[in-house]
């Protein structure tokens, strides 16, 4: 494997990591919210949350295209004022997968949330402890199998995003050039078929170890929590 | 420690409307399963909200009708009838989780003591999955209590335990009614529990408060008596127990003498007679009056008696009662087999 190959695995992982690191609290929160909590427009948040899984990706790049764009209503003032620029950059890149992966991730934390035994919660709540407290010390880590794997679909979801990418931040090798970028750029040009080969089986690779280590995880994880 | 309930909510298949007020140190709350009993404690300790009334701990008002205070704010400890341990923690977190969010100046419970007194110190690395029912009731009551609660509530801790854990549960309840004198309120449908450890019985059915009266004295097809053990006659196997009225002698007491302990006498046990019966096996032959006949449909009717200041009950056919010429005021003697009070009818006053 060239170096520029390894370049682009190594930006792929970066930017799935950060997508999923970025991913967690949000999801966390979003999960908590529609498992616990009732409030108006909750329907409409869990639909909004799940946009990305049914629109075209192209919709959801463009979108963050004018909102994060240097000169978006989101992307102005944050490069003014964090000095944070998400066009064109791998921090883009990182944005849009974590958007594209939120679905996934606030699904799988829900249901664990939604699983965890609300009778326990209430034995904490006689036992003086304070809401949030409850959710950190008996709802979370009952809750932490589920939301580990939830971080791993959006890591591996991540891993494969490829229109909202696009469209965001462009295809420019070495910033926002991630694998399925990379691919289809070789696809598209006579003599790339093998280079384009090597990195399919990367990314298969890649996305089935995802899957074994959520599946190993959680087991272990729930093992813990069970016995 | 005075605890006021006036409560009226609707429920899943009826309605709850629960009045009562009580000093006692243990309150039990007696009724059929679906009585409510469960939603009465739910309301003391604020997990559900009543729709409307009043709920008060020593003037301190948990509920009226506007304001709910969260349970967090009530100090109120809560053995569930499931033990609901935290899966995750061990028993010694389990038993300190709620340990630091009392005020500091009212934090009394003694972590050493409370382990000692029920026992946990063998259980404290274990986690609650590997924990038998008895023991994880057992940590329950622990937790509930290293929260320093102002007042402690049990939804029939015994339910999912066999004969001898419950006696063994039963017993602690009592060592903590008696060494910790924490104020209780105790849910149960079985009438040998309430006996053992209720000072005041608030009897539920069907939602409503069908009466509230002491523990001691005529209670549903028997009366309780508060007696000491006076003398142990191991090669029988019998205990003398004084009363006030007098003396019974009972079968396989398992207490001290000395020690103070409430036995029951069922009212299907006690036996009439007008004169004094000789040539008999009866040990338990007690003077005293007839002070009213309760009238009952069916072939049988209580009468209740005064054994020098001690109530009694006696079931017997209205035809025996109506032959014997029974009325207030007779002189009667009660007899009670010994071996018709047990282990099982016998609990620490």
């Amino acid at each position: 494997m060239s170096e520029a190959e390894i370049g682009i695995i190594l930006l792929s992982l970066k930017v799935a990591f950060w997508a999923m690191l970025g991913t967690l609290p949000v999801a966390v929160a979003l999960a908590w919210l529609l498992a616990r909590r009732e409030f108006r427009g909750k329907a409409l948040l869990d639909g909004i949350v799940n946009l990305p899984l049914v629109l075209p990706p192209v919709v959801v790049g463009y979108l963050l295209l004018i909102a994060f764009g240097r000169n978006g209503v989101i992307g102005a003032p944050l490069e003014h004022y964090l000095g944070v620029t998400f066009a064109f950059r791998w921090t883009g890149a990182a944005l849009a997968a974590g958007v594209m992966g939120l679905p996934l991730a606030v699904r799988a934390m829900r249901q664990a949330i939604e699983a965890v035994d609300r009778r326990l919660e209430a034995a904490a709540a006689t036992l003086g402890a304070p809401p949030a407290w409850i959710f950190a010390s008996v709802t979370l880590p009952l809750a932490v199998p589920g939301i580990v794997n939830g971080l791993v679909l959006a890591f591996g979801r991540s891993l494969g995003e490829f229109g909202a990418t696009i469209t965001f931040v462009s295809n420019i090798p070495g910033e926002t050039q991630t694998l399925p970028l990379a691919i289809y750029g070789f696809t598209q040009v006579p003599g790339g078929d093998a280079q384009a080969w090597r990195l399919c089986f990367v990314s298969i690779a890649l996305s089935l170890a995802a899957l074994l280590v959520s599946e190993w995880l959680s087991r272990a994880l729930r093992r813990r929590v069970q016995s | 420690m005075t605890l006021e309930v006036d409560i009226r909510t609707r429920l899943a298949g009826f309605a709850l409307e629960v009045a009562f007020a009580t000093d006692a140190t243990v309150t039990a709350l007696f009724g059929p399963s679906g009585a409510g009993k469960t939603s009465v404690l739910n309301a003391i300790a604020g997990l559900i909200r009543p729709e409307a009334g009043h709920i008060a701990l020593d003037g301190t008002v948990f509920f009226d009708g506007a304001r709910c205070l969260p349970p967090q704010q009530r100090r109120v400890g809560y053995v569930f009838q499931e033990g609901r341990l935290l899966p995750h923690l061990t028993v010694r977190q389990n038993l300190l989780y709620g340990r630091f969010f009392a005020p500091a100046a009212e934090r009394s419970a003694d972590y050493e003591r409370i382990v000692a007194l029920l026992d946990l110190e063998r259980l404290l690395a274990r986690r609650p999955q590997t924990l038998s029912g008895g023991e994880k009731q057992r940590v329950a009551i622990g937790r509930a209590l290293l929260a320093s609660p102002r007042l402690l509530l049990l939804d029939e801790p015994l339910a999912a335990l066999d004969a001898a854990r419950k006696a063994e549960i039963l017993y602690y309840v009592e060592r903590l009614r008696d060494e910790l004198s924490l104020p209780m309120v105790f849910v149960s449908h079985t009438l040998e529990e309430v006996v053992r450890i209720a000072d005041t019985v608030v009897l539920l059915a069907e939602g409503k408060v069908v009466e509230q009266r002491a523990t001691l004295g005529r209670l549903e097809g028997g009366a309780v008596l508060e007696t000491t053990v006076a003398e142990q006659d191991l090669r029988w196997g019998l205990a003398r127990l004084d009363f006030a009225g007098g003396s019974l002698y009972a079968a396989d007491v398992n207490a001290l003498v000395g020690e103070r302990i409430r036995v029951r006498v069922r009212a299907q046990d006690v036996t009439l007679a007008l004169t004094r019966p000789t040539g008999i096996s009866i040990r338990n032959i007690l003077a005293g009056s007839v002070v009213s006949l309760v009238p009952e449909e069916g072939p049988s009717m209580d009468v209740e008696l005064d054994v020098g200041g001690t109530a009694l009950i006696a079931r017997i056919t209205r035809k025996s009662a109506m032959e014997l010429g029974l009325r207030p005021g007779l002189a009667v003697f009660a007899l009670v087999k010994s071996v018709s009070i047990d282990r099982r009818s016998v609990g620490y006053a």
